[in-house]
């Protein structure tokens, strides 16, 4: 199962990446397990220094922008 | 489930760029007769006549505003998408304190903040080894010196007054940079943050030439979204000081013969949230009614680089004493901006 972790304060836009996320994933009809980190010690310990951040199975893609629809699925492999 | 996003279309990228540019300067050229023909031929208004020229004005500046917004904003946040605060805390914890807060000023200038990324961002420039007074340098010129800021005071008051207004703000970020930095205040940062790890392999891709044009665009419509209100806000407020508050009024209040105004308008500001997009036209009225150009200078810088919330935001990585601290020299900077240019011009 994938792990994706939203890595932001809750605000806006990072409550928007969330929703992308598990849009993704219910219309690509796979497992995984969608979190959202708040906690500023645990984001900024990933290396994020502007939110809102993705995390993929522990992995940084992105950090700082919100990612589109297509990247999202790329990085899922659900293309 | 609707979606969220919606599917693009694709259309060739210098297609989509040559009409958005097309598209704005028509837009710039036909400003002020349509706002004329607006409130002259379709409203009857008299031209000449006070309301006439009040409605005139607004239906001019609103429009004028949000294309310069929407114009430079495109533009800068494309050349943000080059500059990560990754890469800039890289560059920064390599320097020494003079040249880096130098360079941390001058970096906030150009890298996009939100009150929401403060907090990881400062724990990561702490951790990555760049030291407080620089770190407290960015945090100082972010928000208070960028490209909405600018593009507002050239656009109403012209290139003086947005060229001072930017060697001010930056000279206050370096100056309450250094006094932080001399201060050696690394014990009153939470303990916690100290502690932190921080991983530094992103393995971001680089996004393309479309994906920065496209998050360019995205990122001016949420700007000039958010915006929006309080420029409208701000230019009514504007109008309605043009109108009816007494120079008189103002310049008894807020003048130079007044010492005491200087610190009264940063008080005032402090608790304000607003960004420099609300404050202007409202700073724009009261020069007009002749507040001194330092104390409209200091009420501006106090709305923008202080505000309440986003000290709450910092409480959770500072000590209160370090808050207190930061406050008072960022403060402190903006009344010797405020003095000093009642002084020099007058």
């Amino acid at each position: 199962m994938r792990v994706v972790e939203v890595l932001g304060s809750g605000c806006a836009k990072c409550q928007y990446v969330e929703r992308l996320v598990r849009e993704v994933v219910n219309e690509a009809g796979i497992e995984a397990d969608v979190r959202h980190v708040t906690d500023y010690a645990e984001i900024a310990a990933r290396g994020v220094l502007a939110t809102p951040g993705l995390a993929i199975d522990g992995l940084v893609v992105i950090a700082g922008r919100i990612p589109s629809r297509e990247q999202v699925a790329t990085w899922l492999g659900v293309v | 489930m609707t979606s969220v996003v919606a599917r693009r279309a694709h259309v060739p990228l210098p297609l989509v760029v040559g009409a958005a540019a097309t598209a704005w300067l028509v837009a710039w050229l036909v400003n002020l007769p349509a706002a004329e023909w607006l409130a002259f031929t379709v409203l009857g208004l008299g031209r000449g006549s006070q309301l006439g020229d009040a409605v005139a004005f607004f239906l001019y500046d609103v429009p004028k505003v949000l294309l310069l917004l929407a114009g430079v904003v495109t533009l800068v946040s494309f050349i943000r998408s080059f500059v990560s605060p990754e890469r800039v805390r890289l560059a920064l914890a390599r320097r020494g304190a003079v040249p880096g807060t130098v360079a941390a000023a001058g970096f906030g200038m150009v890298t996009p903040f939100c009150s929401c990324s403060a907090v990881p961002l400062f724990i990561g420039f702490v951790e990555a080894g760049v030291p407080l007074g620089v770190t407290f340098a960015f945090l100082v010129a972010s928000p208070m010196v960028n490209e909405v800021a600018l593009v507002l005071l050239w656009g109403l008051f012209g290139p003086g007054i947005a060229l001072a207004y930017m060697a001010a703000g930056l000279g206050v970020a370096i100056v309450a940079g250094l006094v932080i930095g001399r201060l050696g205040l690394e014990r009153h940062v939470e303990d916690y943050v100290w502690k932190i790890r921080a991983g530094s392999a992103i393995g971001e891709l680089r996004p393309t030439l479309e994906e920065r044009v496209h998050d360019a665009w995205r990122s001016t419509l949420d700007i000039v979204k958010r915006v929006f209100p309080f420029v409208v806000a701000g230019i009514a407020i504007g109008a309605a000081i043009h109108g009816f508050v007494p120079s008189e009024l103002v310049v008894s209040l807020g003048g130079r013969d007044n010492p005491l105004a200087v610190p009264a308008l940063v008080l005032l500001g402090v608790p304000l949230y607003s960004n420099a997009a609300g404050t202007i036209p409202i700073v724009e009225a009261l020069l007009d009614k002749g507040l001194p150009l330092g104390s409209a200078l200091a009420f501006m810088m106090a709305v923008t680089a202080l505000s309440v919330p986003e000290l709450v935001i910092l409480r959770r990585v500072m000590k209160p004493s370090l808050i207190a601290t930061f406050v008072a020299v960022v403060a402190s900077g903006i009344l010797l901006v405020g003095y000093g240019f009642n002084l020099l011009i007058s």
